[in-house]
């Protein structure tokens, strides 16, 4: 405790903030050209920001770039059911006549909001609570924050989600409510982590000693420092996400029909199997797709952020 | 003595953990919308009935105490009547239970094998065709679901090439060996029915498979890359240097460091595979916890929902505590600093 | 006939492949030693002493390092056209190695007993393998020899409960238990405090003393290649820039580096703390064409930017690589 004081003093006497502040500045500034250079430099990433942004612009415009806009919603032709892939139906129809492109295009649509919604109400909260129990470190507000977020840890998230989402009823906000119920704990254990490492840094203990809010600390000086970390880890999540609503509407949790939605598709589809075996194969390859670019995407987010490798 | 210390601490723990988690799931089970009570006898029971099952559900006292009850029950195994089977939670749930950790135990020994197995090829011959053939496999095993390989495998190796059956855990002509364990194979093999055993086995292969993919891939990823990190460790130089030879630096001092992080990661993928393990059920129609647990949810038959998570959480929380004891005794550095700062 | 030397190192480049290139880490390495000898070589930290090592071993992680040119010779035979098996004729028994950092060196999951019987072990005549209690017999009597308390406790211990004295005090038993004919020893002690590292020093030169083993002792602390060595070679930035005799080298250094680096040792009498050496190793990826020390050189002529200077011969055992004394000697080119 003696030994931190003194470095606080010492620091105060050489620094200013304003000086530690505008290296800080610099620093960031320069990380990000150099950034954007580790990121391009793998050819993987480009494939992923491009599926990424293919995806979002299809899910966007689908009412007007997919062939049978009529068929995503409840759109019976029987006459024209279970045709295999042809041209006038590239991955050919489903059990009661609709399109399939058509339903994947529109489906993407459910897929994305998802993956959006989940993180936008799951990554502040996490990442507060993980704020506030690092910089509480040792006290009763670590203990009560970090207990309750290893016992959400201690259940595999797709069974919690499954279970809430089932005494809830099922439709698309309730999955994400369900979701995002089980996905926060994440955030706090890895911001805790970085919050505790930083809370010892010379930056914080200056700003401290210049009489600095407690919240300006946790906002202005650790918070910035925790951002590479939690940007890499929601562009690898948004994948996961995307795979445990498909898995929620596959068992009929999710969107309900006859909105469309990959999992529930996959999830009717594999009923035809193997016969009619496109039904199900094409939203399956629609959400390996999707799931893919969003992974490749992170990949290339965390090459970005990683330290240079010599 | 600093071993069993470091394990009577760990399980002190989870039991807290375990306790966390059935407070969450009771209020969960209690703050859903509708009276449990109502659920339990039906909409046409006249009010008497459920007012008297209210009394019996102790539904009238606050919610600690009912929480108290509810605590007392379960720790005796008791988790009510399933409104579905209208049988107890617990006798079903010991029905459909082996047939779920036949299919989870045979994931992990894949996930084990496959996964360590494809890291060690790929770090030994990097930078070659089958270390970017393990890669490509790996990248495509970690972002693809399990249900979604279940419906390849079932097309490809099913349908297609008739390898595998797709469909259950024994063929309709076999008779299943008579129950020791629940598992049908290690029955078999008990009452001495080859024929049966082999069967089993070939039933089991696909459903296995398509939970073990993810794992496998994410293994061979990290037993790849912890190789390839350590290959460069200053000790692998010096035992090299010291004369030791090759076979036995790659298979040794250079293996077991590498596994630690495996194994930790291989822990956490087969406690998951419980969860991932229902869809994968639905499609291969595996007469597993499965089917139960999703009759159960779609009923809101809370007894069994409650049952089921807590059965799950309490299974995920033994084999992280399993892995903690194997990692403790694959790495010293963690087996020691436990033991000194106890 | 002539014995061949013990090591005879002919232009050994060594290149790094990293993002963005190739780090030209040696330059041309020549070095020679016979047996018996007892060899410094001295440097900046980072100028290649630990990487020429290591090559000599043969365990440099390739990749990403990679041999381009040069002949590293073990009494006469090229350890880099080895095969595997007769490499391991040479690792331990040969040549053993102790590593710069002790804790780096011994690895982490595996106790002191484990390790040092595995090295035992293979290090012995593999057609007439030792019993389990005699390996085990051996280990004991190595680690008494680094003057280790309770030997039979620490086979059982594991590097983590170790202090780093006995970390460096086991390394060293283990590179000796091979009882190889050359040692080489990568800064011992520099990780640890002065004192232990004085005594961990003392310890090492009895024991080479007493089982007369030849030695190569990298080091970047001058005392110690004065005390314990007889011959010096001042490595810079992947060179060897120049060699003597121990004695003539202190008493008149010829090297502009190699002056540089003597007056960079703060003395305890009189006179002022020199600048020492201005500057910094220069950058693999593009080191300076040239003589790669011009840029610091305060002597640095018109031709050090253009040309790699040859090595020339001042006396039977001083040699040195620098344009200014074209006119002293022969030069011999070097690369």
């Amino acid at each position: 405790m003696a030994e931190q004081a003194a470095i606080r003093h010492e620091l105060a006497a050489n620094l200013t903030v304003q000086q530690i502040k505008q290296l800080e500045r610099r620093s960031r500034r320069e990380s990000l050209g150099r950034a954007w250079y580790k990121f391009s430099r793998n050819p993987l990433s480009i494939v992923g920001v491009a599926t990424v942004a293919l995806v979002v612009l299809l899910a966007i415009f689908a009412p007007w770039v997919t062939p049978y806009p009529k068929h995503a919603g409840a759109f019976t032709d029987f006459a024209h059911a279970k045709i295999p892939p042809s041209l006038e139906h590239p991955f050919g129809t489903d059990q009661i006549g609709r399109d399939v492109l058509t339903r994947i295009i529109f489906g993407l649509r459910s897929s994305l909001l998802m993956g959006v919604v989940v993180l936008a109400l799951v990554v502040p909260p996490g990442v507060l609570l993980g704020l506030l129990a690092g910089y509480y470190q040792g006290t009763w507000i670590d203990t009560v924050i970090m207990r309750v977020t290893d016992i959400f840890l201690s259940v595999p998230p797709l069974i919690l989600a499954l279970a809430v989402a089932s005494v809830l009823k099922p439709n698309l906000w309730n999955g994400m409510m369900a979701v995002s119920l089980m996905w926060w704990p994440w955030y706090t254990r890895l911001v805790y982590g970085l919050g505790v490492a930083l809370r010892n840094e010379y930056f914080v203990s200056a700003a401290e000693v210049t009489g600095a809010s407690t919240a300006h600390i946790i906002f202005r000086e650790i918070l910035p420092n925790t951002i590479s970390p939690i940007l890499t880890k929601m562009s690898l999540d948004v994948a996961w996400v995307i795979i445990i609503g498909s898995m929620l509407s596959f068992v009929g949790l999710g969107v309900q029909p006859p909105e469309p939605s990959l999992g529930t598709m996959v999830a009717d589809g594999s009923r035809y199997l193997p016969d009619q075996w496109w039904i199900a194969v094409f939203p399956a390859l629609a959400i390996v797709v999707v799931v893919l670019g969003f992974n490749l995407l992170g990949d290339g987010v965390r090459d970005m952020f990683a330290a240079e490798e010599i | 003595m600093s071993t069993l210390n470091f394990l009577v601490r760990r399980i002190i723990y989870s039991v807290f953990v375990l306790l966390g988690l059935s407070i969450v799931i009771f209020v969960i089970a209690r703050i859903m919308p509708g009276d449990p009570a109502r659920m339990a006898v039906g909409a046409r029971a006249p009010q008497w009935v459920v007012d008297r099952i209210r009394e019996q559900m102790h539904l009238n006292e606050p919610l600690p105490v009912q929480y108290g009850y509810w605590l007392r029950d379960a720790l005796r195994g008791d988790f009510g009547l399933s409104l579905v089977t209208q049988r107890p939670v617990t006798s079903d749930i010991r029905e459909f239970f082996p047939a779920s950790l036949e299919l989870v135990l045979f994931s992990g020994f894949l996930s084990a094998v496959g996964g360590i197995g494809l890291g060690v090829l790929s770090a030994r011959y990097k930078d070659t065709w089958i270390d970017n053939i393990v890669r490509l496999f790996s990248y495509a095993g970690v972002v693809t679901p399990s249900y979604i390989f279940a419906i390849l495998f079932v097309l490809l190796l099913g349908w297609a090439l008739k390898w595998f059956p797709i469909i259950g855990r024994l063929s309709e002509e076999v008779t299943a060996p008579p129950v020791v364990t629940g598992l049908i194979t290690l029955d078999a093999l008990l009452a001495g029915q080859f024929g049966t055993f082999l069967d089993a086995l070939r039933h089991i292969v696909l459903p296995a498979l398509s939970l073990a993919m993810g794992a496998i891939a994410q293994e061979a990823r990290i037993t790849r890359s912890s190789m390839a990190d350590n290959l460069s460790k200053d000790y692998i130089a010096s035992a090299r240097a010291l004369g030791i030879p090759e076979r036995i630096v790659m298979g040794r001092f250079l293996l077991k460091p590498s596994l630690i992080p495996t194994v930790s990661i291989l822990g956490l993928d087969i406690a998951a595979t419980f969860s991932v393990a229902f869809l994968v059920e639905l499609i291969f129609n595996w007469p597993g916890l499965a089917r139960y647990g999703m009759q159960s949810m779609m009923h809101k038959d809370l007894n069994a929902i409650s049952a089921v998570i807590l059965i799950l959480g309490a299974i995920f929380v033994t084999v992280n505590i399993v892995v903690d004891i194997i990692v403790a005794w694959l790495d010293p550095r963690i087996r020691l600093s436990a033991a000194r700062s106890a | 006939m002539t014995v061949p030397p013990l090591v005879e190192i002919k232009n050994l480049h060594v290149h790094f492949s990293v993002y963005g290139g190739q780090l030209k880490v040696l330059d041309g390495v020549n070095f020679v030693m016979r047996s018996g000898e007892k060899v410094g070589l001295v440097g900046e930290t980072g100028c290649g002493k630990t990487t020429t090592m290591k090559a000599i071993l043969r365990v440099l992680p390739m990749p990403p390092a990679r041999i381009p040119q040069g002949e590293i010779y073990f009494k006469g035979r090229d350890i880099l056209k080895m095969s595997e098996g007769e490499l391991a004729q040479i690792r331990g028994r040969g040549i053993s190695m102790i590593f710069q950092d002790p804790t780096a060196a011994l690895n982490p999951v595996f106790s002191i007993g484990e390790q040092l019987e595995a090295v035992i072990r293979y290090s012995s005549d593999q057609k007439k393998p030792l019993s389990p209690q005699e390996v085990h017999q051996r280990a004991i009597a190595s680690l008494q020899e680094v003057a280790l308390a309770d030997p039979e406790r620490l086979l059982r211990s594991y590097p983590i409960q170790l202090s780093g004295g006995m970390r460096q005090r086991v390394c060293i038993g283990m590179a000796l238990a091979t009882g190889p004919e050359l040692l080489i020893a990568d800064e011992p002690g520099t990780s640890l405090d002065v004192t232990i590292q004085d005594q961990i020093l003392r310890l090492l030169r009895k024991l080479v003393e007493e089982k007369n083993t030849s030695i190569i002792l990298i080091t970047h602390t001058l005392g110690i290649v004065r005390e314990m060595t007889d011959r010096v070679y001042v490595m810079y930035a992947g060179n060897m820039v120049e060699v003597a005799a121990t004695k003539e080298l202190f008493a008149s250094p010829q090297h502009p580096y190699t002056r540089g680096l003597m007056d960079a040792v703060p003395r305890l009498t009189g006179g002022g703390v020199s600048d020492g050496i201005p500057g910094r190793i220069p950058n693999y990826l593009n080191p300076p064409p040239g003589c790669r020390f011009h840029p610091r050189c305060p002597q640095a002529i018109e031709i050090c930017r253009r040309e790699k200077p040859p090595t020339y011969k001042l006396s039977e055992a001083h040699e040195v690589a620098c344009f200014l004394y074209a006119d002293n000697g022969k030069g011999t080119q070097s690369s």
